[in-house]
């Protein structure tokens, strides 16, 4: 069926090597031909770790199979996998990244007591009222008053930020940061943006145009591919 | 066909029963058949604020549970023929009414009369759910403090989730000096809050707590401030426009001018 031709290639680059599997043949064979491969390249054991660059092509890998791939290449040469990359993923996977890079709009008043939760960015267009709590994966963006509690960032990305039109929250959560109002009452701020100060080590407000230049990636899809 | 209406604060204490019985009044002295229910069971007090208290035989429990016909529970106001109160239970068992209880009697109600006010408990616990279930429209009262402004708040965001009208705003017990000094919430400021409309305001008047106290709802007043504020009020219930009352008369001529010109800007 696949005559002479090769279903592992490999290629040495400056990064180390490169593994193009062909994605047209069965696991089992790929796998015979990578235990030959492996056997007939001797690599002298006082050499360094050589980095290793899987290109899968168009095969999807299951858990169970990339372990034995990962299992074989480590353990027969000193070899260490760097990458593995594949064209594809399942619908559950594409959608789950979508759904993280999605910026939802949403129009209401979230109220004392209500809780708005989303996957993604969220940009809420209305208020959200002492008392209510707006939480999101990614970002959030306010075009309203933002008097109660946001949590941006909210499975652990420090990098996500909080901007509203008027800012005058009760709490600011980023990741695991959560800073408070202070106790004495306050004026809040327009057009600026909550985020985490690398070196402080704490959520600040700041303009809104600053913040964009801490934070370039702030829109790009590319950012969202390497979170999600 | 009438339509019922229902009175909620959320918080306790902002005055749910006196707009109650003073909007039913107002809306009575127009004219209009009204049947006022109160639904805070073991704490009843709309039949002491109407002063007819001492009328009451069967309540809204014994119609519930089947005791009597509705016709025997309703009151009949002293001063109107077209006025009348559904009472609270004082001691009976307040499971015993129920949503589905409630739509019942408000729809056996409804062909009889032009309005029906409901008075509705503190909380959000089963009483607020019995008294939203029989209504169309609902009147959110609350006062220039900020307790009472996040409880609307709540009130409001649960009330969405029923199927009735956007419910309306009044900002009760405004205090005159203590707004001006800064010290109250502006009205303006809570409507922005809340998001809704703004269906009146009630100024702060000692006469209303006489008027409670004498059973007579202050409404029945020809002109103090609030028995105006309350007819006016009846007045946008019943579409017409009025104007707000201006509760800054007692200001210069100097620092209106100054308003003037500053909200022109």
């Amino acid at each position: 069926m696949i005559g002479n031709k090769q279903i592992i290639t490999i290629k040495g680059t400056r990064e180390g090597l490169s593994l193009h599997m062909d994605d047209a043949c069965s696991f089992e064979e790929l796998i015979k031909e990578l235990e030959e491969k492996l056997a007939a390249n001797r690599i002298d054991s006082a050499d360094h770790l050589v980095g290793v660059h899987i290109q899968l092509g168009n095969r999807y890998l299951y858990k169970e199979q990339e372990e034995i791939l990962r299992k074989m290449i480590t353990s027969k040469q000193r070899l260490k996998i760097e990458s593995i990359h594949s064209d594809v993923i399942t619908k559950q996977a594409a959608n789950e990244w979508k759904e993280e890079a999605e910026v939802k709009a949403v129009s209401r008043v979230v109220r004392s007591g209500q809780v708005l939760e989303v996957k993604g960015d969220l940009l809420l267009l209305g208020d959200v009222n002492p008392g209510g709590c707006v939480t999101a994966t990614g970002n959030i963006f306010v075009m309203g008053n933002l008097l109660g509690i946001a949590h941006a960032g909210k499975d652990g990305n420090a990098d996500a930020v909080i901007a509203a039109s008027y800012m005058n929250p009760t709490q600011l959560r980023i990741a695991d940061y959560i800073s408070r109002a202070p106790d004495h009452e306050t004026d809040g701020v327009y057009m600026e943006c909550g985020h985490i100060d690398d070196e402080q080590e704490k959520i600040i407000i700041d303009r809104l145009q600053a913040v964009i230049r801490k934070r370039p990636g702030i829109s790009s899809f590319e950012r969202r591919m390497l979170n999600g | 066909m009438g339509e019922a209406i229902v009175i909620t604060s959320g918080k306790g204490g902002v005055g749910k029963t006196t707009t109650s019985a003073n909007l039913g009044t107002a809306l009575a002295l127009m004219e209009k058949k009204v049947c006022l229910i109160d639904t805070d069971i073991g704490l009843r007090n709309l039949d002491v604020v109407m002063g007819l208290e001492n009328r009451i035989i069967y309540d809204i429990i014994d119609v519930i549970v089947g005791r009597c016909a509705l016709k025997q529970a309703l009151i009949k106001d002293k001063r109107f023929d077209h006025l009348y109160l559904l009472p609270a239970a004082q001691t009976s068992d307040k499971t015993d009414l129920t949503p589905d209880g409630m739509e019942k009697i408000v729809a056996e109600l409804k062909p009889e009369f032009d309005y029906i006010i409901i008075d509705c408990p503190a909380g959000i616990e089963q009483g607020y759910k019995n008294a939203v279930a029989g209504a169309d429209k609902a009147i959110v009262v609350t006062t220039p403090e900020k307790p009472s402004v996040r409880d609307a708040d709540r009130i409001i965001g649960l009330l969405e989730q029923e199927d009735i009208e956007p419910p309306k705003l009044i900002v009760n017990r405004i205090r005159n000096h203590m707004v001006q000094e800064g010290d109250m919430l502006e009205v303006d400021e809570i409507v922005q809050v809340l998001s809704i409309d703004l269906l009146g305001i009630v100024l702060d008047d000692d006469e209303v707590i006489k008027a409670s106290n004498h059973g007579e709802p202050v409404a029945f007043q020809p002109n103090t401030k609030a028995s105006i504020a309350y007819r006016n009020i009846a007045r946008r219930i019943l579409g017409e426009s009025v104007p707000l009352m201006s509760f800054e008369s007692e200001k210069g001529m100097f620092s209106r001018l100054k308003k003037l010109f500053s909200k022109s800007k």
